[in-house]
């Protein structure tokens, strides 16, 4: 159960999350939605202790990230795998080295079993064979499928996406919620997608979170967040210029 | 008087910001020492920047010390023959290179060369998330990224700076005994009776400071990036200009402290 309490962010003048309240359940698919630069990513970030916040709690399991020092932020990573918007690939590692990275990091285990792994990881992405190939000569896509494969690798109870078929075609864009969806079921993970993309919100997500001016202003079902009489969320799932949405 | 406390203005944040970042860059070193003594050991990629600093650097740390000991014995050679002191030529290079040509000229060629490197590489790895992603897979970046960089920097650029020390006094000795018919005997008598062990572990031990200097400044560039490729077209800029700064002025300190 990741929660997080009255969290409090702002970058100079800028504030981006001003008390904020949000539960995620376990082995559910989280959507977070809202406008781009809203602070879904910083949101993200606080989650697994890329920042802290100024003001709130962030707790993972009971256990509040925004206490630990480096030592014990490590320990707890590794319950996570995070696939980054452009899927942050070690750009001077092949595919096999990239998805082994986390395996040779803290599994221990023999170089033959380390390689069935990433075989088996990357078979699971429909991307077999690949183990020799550089990040540069891949595609947007196989990136970005790759990154989960190394997110998945170290089978994490946590997987965090953030904004994962942003600029892909839609074949890609749904061959991506598939694999997201069959992970996730196979893994009974938890998950917490960032995303905007319409189609793929209602697909993938058990429940979904707005985002909005700082807080989280309503959450639920898919049918829920459908349903709302809310002007913010009918304008954001309408996709209009008319309404309470400031565009800045 | 506008114009004037505008002025003061201004030097006074460009003066605060330098003592901040000095003081970013101190606690960074303070956090790279932390990071060195804890498991695991990278080894392999402790090796591997050893051989970018160092390997990679040899040619052009031989080409500089080469003409810059063959211009010294030129030069110096015009100077000592109004004295008729020719054989002194020899003990003058061998001087120059191995207290100051050497270290110095070593550290600015692999600032230039590898110091730039480290602030690119670290840099794009930092606008493209993939140092986030090194925290999120719990490898710390400082471990993982800049302590194999300051280790390398700290052990190679001395081993660069005997090389080029050696090179220099040969180009020396080709210049003076070769084209200027200086006696051979006088030119390397010279050089042991004025050369001291002392000189030699000084000089190294300056190229050892500046290869501490040259790679953690590169890294704290990288590692503070932003604004994608024009961020990062920024921080190699200003890393190899701090570097190259902050090597001269400490040079100064370090000079008037061993010799």
């Amino acid at each position: 159960m990741i929660e997080l309490i009255d969290v409090h962010k702002s970058f100079g003048k800028h504030r981006v999350l001003t008390g904020l309240n949000l539960s995620i359940e376990d082995g559910k698919t989280t959507v977070i939605i809202g406008l781009s630069g809203g602070g879904k990513s910083v949101l993200l970030k606080h989650i697994i202790g890329l920042m802290k916040p100024e003001r709130g709690q962030v707790l993972v399991d009971g256990v509040d990230m925004t206490r630990l020092n480096d030592r014990e932020l490590n320990e707890i990573r590794k319950k996570f795998g995070m696939l980054f918007q452009e899927a942050a690939l070690f750009d001077s590692m092949t595919v096999g080295e990239n998805v082994a990275f986390p395996l040779r990091e803290h599994a221990r285990l023999k170089e033959k079993e380390i390689r069935e792994i990433v075989s088996d990881c990357l078979r699971a992405v429909g991307l077999s064979g690949t183990e020799k190939k550089m990040p540069s000569e891949l595609s947007g896509g196989m990136r970005k499928r790759v990154g989960l494969a190394r997110a998945i690798a170290l089978r994490p109870q946590i997987v965090l996406f953030d904004e994962p078929t942003t600029g892909l075609d839609p074949v890609m864009t749904e061959a991506i919620n598939q694999l997201i969806m069959e992970t996730q079921e196979e893994f009974r993970l938890t998950c917490v997608v960032i995303s905007h993309d319409l189609q793929s919100i209602f697909r993938i997500g058990h429940r979904i979170a707005m985002l909005y001016e700082g807080g989280i202003i309503a959450q639920g079902t898919p049918e829920d967040i459908r349903a709302s009489r809310d002007p913010v969320i009918k304008q954001f799932l309408a996709g209009s210029i008319e309404g309470p949405i400031r565009i800045m | 008087m506008g114009r004037v406390t505008k002025a003061i203005d201004a030097l006074g944040r460009s003066v605060l910001y330098s003592v901040e970042e000095m003081g970013r860059i101190v606690l960074l070193f303070i956090s790279v020492l932390g990071w060195m003594f804890r498991p695991p050991l990278r080894l392999r990629l402790i090796f591997k920047q050893m051989e970018f600093v160092g390997v990679r650097s040899i040619f052009v740390v031989v080409l500089t010390g080469m003409f810059t000991g063959m211009v010294m014995a030129l030069q110096g050679y015009h100077g000592f023959r109004m004295f008729s002191a020719e054989g002194m030529v020899g003990a003058t290079v061998a001087l120059g290179m191995t207290r100051e040509l050497g270290p110095v000229l070593t550290s600015l060629m692999v600032t230039a060369r590898a110091g730039s490197a480290m602030a690119a590489e670290i840099g794009t790895m930092k606008v493209t998330e993939q140092v986030d992603a090194l925290y999120v897979m719990a490898a710390n970046p400082i471990q993982y990224l800049i302590v194999p960089r300051v280790i390398a920097g700290v052990i190679m650029v001395p081993f660069l700076t005997i090389i080029s020390d050696f090179v220099g006094i040969v180009g020396g000795y080709f210049v003076g005994v070769g084209l200027l018919n200086i006696n051979s005997g006088i030119f390397m008598k010279n050089i042991t009776k004025m050369v001291e062990l002392s000189d030699i572990f000084n000089g190294l031990v300056k190229a050892a400071c500046f290869g501490l200097i040259l790679s953690l400044v590169g890294c704290y560039k990288g590692f503070h990036a932003t604004g994608g490729a024009e961020g990062v077209g920024r921080a190699t800029t200003e890393a190899v200009v701090l570097a190259s700064i902050t090597i001269l002025i400490s040079d100064y300190f370090l000079t008037a402290l061993m010799f």
